[in-house]
Formats: structure tokens, C-alpha cells, sequence
């Protein structure tokens, strides 16, 4: 591929690469819900797998090597293509399979079912039934993922290609309007007017703080200097979430053309990833895209010939939480341990190696090219007064669909945790949603129906964060959820600054003290004093932020903390030094199973007679109660 | 440098890494990265050989390499078992299982086996929520286990 010279050479390409794409965009909108095979008279069948980490951790590599093997076998490869997209979304029901034109979607593949679905489907056009989607309301199947409620409410836009377009090929990239954005920018507007499109759209920073994304280009743009940096901050560090990576591994390009607007806004020529070295596949992606880019001439010298030139390298993150707070992020790419520093400066003024600096966060970016080519009126036309357009929430714990959603700011919680989400787990009664990681708090069911946005997830003492969303139900302690942010704190924490470091300490030292049975009423006002001084002292975000988790559990579920305290009751039976586990003697037959499995050799008793547990010995693994098949053992 | 006794070709291959980043102290988490690749870890003496040819400190390569979860100064074993500790996984009970692990194993986490086979690690998010809760050991993604199932892998892998 010679590279592009002139924006005009973009529309040409772009009128090539969609015939691949039309098939796809076609069966969105047009299917009627007949499926198609080969003998039924379909001129071309796309069998899309998905190829994001979630679906590769349960062999969908597997599931196309099986498409190709047996299409090679029956020399159809010319008649069907097998593509590997990014993440779909539905991790819960992963591995995903799609059938375009029919749109049939295909859920929980295994490599197994691949002759079946070729001989049946590809071939003879018929649906494998028992792999649609069961609507757990209706108990119907359901072919067409439209029609699927976890689809329904969504609106996608950061994961506009995500589950669509090949990531390893730009021209798909390309085929939707990619590099568009770019082209229009470098040939019709000035940098000022890109910032005013960016700040027109109300657009707000993806990975935590919300600042206004227009505002920090412009302050960039306005700070002096010849040399300045992009940085785009893909060192997703909050333990469950999961949307920058599907971004990289879905749709990279949108992440290097973003860069790249960005760039030319603020005058920069070098852009930086740095991503988190546990993400090979999204690593891979972006390198691939990068060299595409090149390759096409959306980077490099002289790009489209417009005189600007970005080039973008990848630095890795050796995992450091802390390093999602800029400085610290910018002094890990120089090459030092990833201590934050005071602001100001802010990295806009003096960044990495001293120079203005600009860092987004990668859904950030992948908004803004939609944002150029469909306009900024159209983006501040979604969502909440102060939050426009969409957030990716990465919906995981005890809900029926685990996975990736996208909704307009503004969507309540009930909608996401019951439509989108299908309820929790098992039937369960829900108890709280965890928002914003580490950094944010929990939320209880009578905030379910609040519209999420950044200011009302923070009236309420939780946070946006980058959009981890964590449903929990009634077998979860909130004394132990808080607990469990405050360890990962406490092991990130950088110890720059005395409130994080002994502070944080000191609030999981008493919530130690709690949950093993010890603590006492003046423990709670310790937690909710000390908790209030590190926010309003500690030096960087992620200090500032640490005791959120524990405050709004305090604030929502102080009756717990209390019965943990007062009566040294855990009602979830999850603080296991509060837990008695015995055995009832009616009900015992004494058959020893839970005496031959329990590790401590706590169990005593002879065979065929009723057994007793010595809680000296017992370690309350509840290994005991799992193998019982009398219901003989209970614990309170 | 004389008390440096890695093996000839491993201190060829960490100066031939420092070489192709420029011998830039600014590329130092790339170089470790790539070095932590040759042996598994980052002994003492590579750290100073590094120190050594970037003309940093060794106290600042020291620092770098404690300062970050990736980087480890431990041989780990031949079967690395790495259980996820993402919030996903640990509100559907990857505590529990971890507590398995290291019974089973008779090892702590951050620890290896003596006869060198198993290592026992926690890490953050794979990403694989949807079949939390996960262990990964090596590049294999092991989904929806119960505490159970960690003898049954062990076994599976001796």
C-alpha cells in the first residue's frame, strides 16, 4: 500500500473498503429474520468470532482455526469469511459467534459445535437452536442480538466497532468513516476550532476525574513551547474494568487517529501509549494498527499532506495503580518509580521530560473522532445536563450478564443492573453496586434510580472512576468489600505522602480488627475520622480518593458495621472469625465425608453416629458444609 | 562488576537489550521488561549490570524494580499459578480459592514450591470477568472455579 498523499485519496479508499463492510452494515438493519445457508441461495455468509481476551481465554481461537479447517476441507473459502473481531460485549455468554447476513448470534461455541453449525447453518441455512440465546423472561430463543435485552438499551459509540470490524485491518477501520475525522481536520480546520468541537460536545475525561476534555487541550495548546506530547494512558489499573483494553483489542485505530487529532489541536508531533504490560493481545492490536497507520500515511511525516506530522511509540506499565494518576504516569515513562508529584505544574504546563503534556484516557479518545464526524451537537445531545454522551461500565460480580455495556450518561441503575445486566445471580436479592474501583463507593438499592452521571455518582459518595461496576448481593459483607479496596490501596499506595501511606494502614489495621471479631463502637469514629483527614490531605488522587470505599460503606450500611462490632455478628457469614460452624445431631447419619474432607481434622465422631465439630481445630473453610448431603451443618 | 556471575550468554543478551534502547536510563521499565524475559526474574547482579551500563545508580534500578508489581527479584516455579484478584473474581469467591491454593500447595503467595514446580502468585484483572473467578497459570486462563477445583489442577499438572 502506497501511503495517502491528499485527503481525497481517503474517499476513494473508503468507497473500496466498504463493499467488505456492507454485508455487516446491511444485516444491522435489514434482516428478516430468515437465516441463510449456501444451498438457500446466500450469494455470501461472514462468520464474525470473537477474538477479545474473555472469548480467547475460552478457546474461540480454536473455534475459527475448526471454520477454516473444514470450509478448506469443502473448498468454500470464497463463499465465507471467517473474521476475528474485538470484544462483543457478552462475556457472560462468551464465546460469541455471529452469522451475517442473518445476524444470528451464537452464544457459549465451543469448538465442538463448529461441524454442527457449518453443516447445518453455513450449509443448509438452517438455525442451530439450542446455541441461541435463551430470554430467561420468555424462555424463548432469540436469534438476532437486537433483540437481545442485554443489547436493547444500549448505545454505542466508544464501542462503536467493537464486536463489528476486524481490528487487525484498517481498511474495515476505514470502511466506517475511520480516519475521517483526521482528514476533515487537517484540511478544513484550525486547531482552535477542533478544541471549540471538542469543548462544543461537553465531552469529559473517560478515566476517573471527569475533567472537560476541551478545556485541557486547550490549555495545552496555549501553554508555550516547540515541543509537546500526546499521551494516552492505557495502564487500566481499577481490578474490574476492562474497557480500554476492549477498545485497544476492538478497534486500536480509533485510538490512533484520536491521537493524532489531538496532536495537531495542541501542537504536538509525538504521541505515547502507555499500557499495561499484562495486556499482550491489546498491545499486539495497537502495534498493528500503529504500523498500519504508518503504512496508510495517518502517521509519520507530512501526513495527508497537510504539512503535520505525529508519530506515536508505545511505553509499557509494569503495574502500579498509582500510575493512573498523571504525574506518576508521566515520571513511570521517564523511566522512574511512579511517584505523583504536586500540582501545579500540571502536566499541561510542564509533562513528560518537562514539556507541555496532554493525557487522556483511551475511551476518551475513542470518542473523538465520532464526535468530529458526527458533530459536537449531536454528542451534547445525549446524556445528562453536565455529562454528555455515553460511558462504558464494565458490569461484573453477582449479575446474570457479566460484561462490557455502553449507555447514555443519565441511564439509572436499575436499568443497567436489571435489563441490561438480567438481575443478580441465582435468584439473590441485590444489596449494593460498587462504582469507580478503588477510588469509588457503594451504592444501595434505594439509589437505584438516580441517573448516572459524574455529579450524582459523587453527591452520593461513590464515582464515575473508569466505570468498573460491581453488583453485590446479600452473601457479601460490606465490612469485607471495604476491607478488600483498602488492601489494594494500602499494596498501591506509593508512600510519598504520610496520609496515604500510614493513614490507609492504619484504616485497614482497624477494619482487620473488625472483621476478625475485636473491634469496638469507638473503631467506627476512628474509621469515619481518619477517613475524612487522608481525603482532604494526601497528595494525589488516589490517596485523596482511598477511603471512599469505606466511607460510603459506613454511611449506607452502618447497621453492619455495628452488628460486626456490637453483637460480632457477620450477617453475609463471610468474616469468618465471626463464624460457628456445628452440627446438627438429629440430622447427622454420620456417614464421616465431612470428617475424611475437612483439612484441620477438626470433625470427630464414629461412623453412623452423630458427629461434632471442635471449634478449637476448625478453621471455618465451610468445606464441611459444601459436602454435607444432609443439610446436617449450619453456621451462624 | 567482578562479583557478577551470571551465566556469559545471559550477560551478552542484557547488554545487547540495553543496547538497542540507546543505553537510556528513560527506557529503563522497557529494558527491565525485556531482561525480566530472559531468566524469569531480575537478580541482583542483572540489575547492577544494567545500573552498570545506563550509568544510573543501582539504588535507582532497585528502587524501580521493588517499586513495580511486575517485576520480581524470585525464581518462579515451572507451573506459575497466578490467581486473579480482581474485584469481579473476588466477590464470586476467588478469596477462598487462593486459601485453597496455598494449602493445597503448602506454599504462601509470593512463594515457590521447593522442588521448584509451583509459584503462587495474586494478580489484578485479566479481564476475563465473565468466567470469574480465574486463575491463570502460564498463558492458560482457567474459569469458574471452585476451591475444589485446585487440587484437581495441581494434580492434573504433577
Amino acid at each position: 500500500m502506497k501511503a495517502l498523499t491528499r485527503p481525497e485519496d481517503l474517499n476513494s479508499l473508503r468507497r473500496d473498503a466498504a463493499a467488505s463492510l456492507s454485508l455487516r452494515e446491511k444485516s444491522e438493519t435489514q434482516t428478516n429474520g430468515q437465516s441463510c445457508g449456501l444451498e438457500t441461495g446466500t450469494g455470501h455468509i461472514q462468520v464474525l468470532v470473537c477474538g477479545g481476551t474473555g472469548c480467547k481465554a475460552s478457546s474461540s481461537q480454536l473455534i475459527s482455526e475448526k471454520f477454516h479447517e473444514l470450509l478448506a476441507e469443502k473448498k468454500l473459502d470464497a463463499h465465507v469469511d471467517i473474521v476475528t473481531t474485538g470484544c462483543f460485549g457478552f462475556c457472560e455468554k462468551g464465546p460469541v459467534v455471529k452469522i451475517i447476513p442473518d445476524n444470528t448470534f451464537y452464544t457459549q461455541v465451543t469448538p465442538e459445535d463448529v461441524p454442527e453449525i457449518f453443516a447445518r447453518h453455513i450449509i443448509k441455512g438452517e438455525r442451530v437452536e439450542r446455541l441461541l440465546y435463551t430470554d430467561p423472561k420468555t424462555g424463548l430463543h432469540v436469534s438476532d442480538s437486537k433483540h437481545i435485552d442485554f443489547y436493547r438499551k444500549q448505545m454505542r459509540i466508544a464501542l462503536r466497532n467493537c464486536g463489528f470490524i476486524d481490528p487487525e485491518n484498517i481498511e474495515e477501520y476505514i470502511a466506517r468513516d475511520g480516519y475521517a475525522a483526521l482528514a476533515e481536520c487537517l484540511s478544513k480546520m484550525s486547531p482552535e476550532d477542533v478544541i471549540g468541537q471538542i469543548k462544543l460536545s461537553g465531552l469529559r475525561g473517560r478515566g476517573g476525574g471527569g475533567f472537560p476534555t476541551g478545556k485541557k487541550w486547550e490549555l495545552a495548546r496555549k501553554s508555550p513551547g516547540d515541543v509537546k506530547y500526546v499521551v494516552c494512558n492505557a495502564d487500566e489499573g481499577d481490578p474490574g474494568a476492562f474497557m480500554d483494553r476492549s477498545i485497544m483489542e476492538g478497534d486500536p485505530n480509533s485510538i490512533v487517529e484520536a491521537m493524532a487529532i489531538c496532536g495537531y489541536a495542541i501542537g504536538a508531533s509525538h504521541g505515547l501509549v502507555y499500557i499495561r504490560a499484562e495486556y499482550p493481545l491489546a498491545i499486539h492490536r495497537l502495534k498493528t494498527a500503529i504500523a498500519q497507520a504508518r503504512e496508510y500515511g495517518f502517521l509519520g511525516k507530512n501526513i495527508l499532506g497537510s504539512g503535520f506530522s505525529f508519530d506515536i511509540e508505545i511505553r509499557y506499565g509494569a503495574g502500579a495503580f498509582v500510575c493512573g494518576e498523571e504525574t506518576a504516569l508521566i515520571h513511570s515513562m521517564e523511566g522512574c518509580r511512579g511517584e505523583p508529584t504536586m500540582k501545579p505544574p500540571f502536566p499541561a504546563e510542564a509533562g513528560y521530560l518537562g514539556k507541555p503534556t496532554n493525557v487522556n484516557n483511551v475511551e476518551t479518545f475513542a470518542n473523538i473522532p465520532a464526535i468530529l464526524t458526527r458533530g459536537a451537537e449531536w454528542f451534547a445531545s445525549i446524556g445528562t445536563e453536565k455529562s454528555k454522551g455515553t460511558k462504558v461500565f464494565a458490569l461484573a460480580g453477582k449479575i446474570n450478564n457479566v460484561g462490557l455495556i455502553e449507555v447514555p450518561m443519565g441511564t439509572t441503575l436499575r436499568e443497567v443492573i436489571y435489563d441490561i445486566g438480567g438481575g443478580i445471580k441465582d435468584g439473590r436479592k441485590f444489596k449494593a453496586v460498587q462504582t469507580g474501583g478503588p477510588s469509588g463507593g457503594c451504592l444501595t438499592e434505594k439509589h437505584l434510580d438516580i441517573p448516572i452521571d459524574f455529579d450524582n455518582l459523587l453527591a452520593e459518595g461513590s464515582m464515575m472512576g473508569s466505570g468498573g461496576m460491581i453488583v453485590m448481593d446479600e452473601d457479601d459483607c460490606m465490612v469485607s468489600v471495604a476491607r478488600f479496596y483498602l488492601e489494594f490501596t494500602v499494596e498501591e499506595s506509593c508512600g510519598k505522602c504520610t496520609p496515604c501511606r500510614i493513614g490507609n494502614k492504619r484504616l485497614l489495621e482497624t477494619l482487620d480488627k473488625i472483621t476478625s471479631g475485636k473491634g469496638t463502637e469507638e473503631d467506627l469514629k476512628t474509621l469515619s475520622t481518619l477517613g475524612k483527614v487522608i481525603k482532604d490531605t494526601a497528595l494525589c488522587g488516589l490517596g485523596q480518593t482511598s477511603p471512599n470505599p469505606v466511607l460510603s460503606t459506613l454511611r449506607h450500611f452502618h447497621e453492619e458495621y455495628e452488628e460486626h462490632v456490637r453483637d460480632h455478628k457477620c450477617r453475609a457469614r463471610q468474616c469468618k472469625a465471626l463464624l460457628t460452624y456445628s452440627i446438627d445431631s438429629k440430622l447427622c447419619i454420620g456417614c464421616h465425608l465431612c470428617a475424611r474432607n475437612c483439612p484441620a481434622e477438626a470433625i470427630i465422631g464414629d461412623v453412623r453416629k452423630p458427629h461434632i465439630i471442635n471449634p478449637a481445630k476448625c478453621i471455618r473453610c465451610g468445606m464441611c458444609l459444601a459436602r454435607c448431603k444432609f443439610k446436617a451443618i449450619s453456621v451462624n | 562488576m567482578s562479583e557478577i556471575k551470571l551465566p556469559c550468554d545471559i550477560i551478552g543478551k542484557v547488554n545487547a537489550i540495553c543496547s538497542e534502547h540507546g543505553d537510556d536510563p528513560k527506557e529503563l521499565i522497557n529494558i527491565l521488561h525485556e531482561a525480566q524475559h530472559l531468566m524469569g526474574y531480575l537478580p541482583e547482579e542483572m540489575q547492577r549490570l544494567i545500573a552498570g551500563r545506563l550509568g544510573i545508580p543501582a539504588s535507582k534500578v532497585y528502587g524501580v524494580v521493588t517499586f513495580y508489581a511486575f517485576f520480581t527479584m524470585t525464581a518462579k516455579g515451572k507451573y506459575p499459578i497466578s490467581v486473579c484478584m480482581g474485584t469481579a473474581c473476588y466477590v464470586r469467591g476467588s478469596e477462598k480459592l487462593l486459601e485453597e491454593f496455598k494449602r493445597v500447595l503448602g506454599i504462601n503467595v509470593g512463594e515457590t514450591t521447593p522442588d521448584g514446580k509451583f509459584s503462587l502468585d495474586c494478580l489484578r484483572c485479566v479481564g476475563a470477568c465473565g468466567l470469574a473467578p480465574v486463575v491463570m497459570i502460564g498463558d492458560k486462563v482457567y474459569g469458574r472455579l471452585q476451591p475444589v477445583d485446585a487440587r484437581h489442577i495441581i494434580e492434573s499438572l504433577e
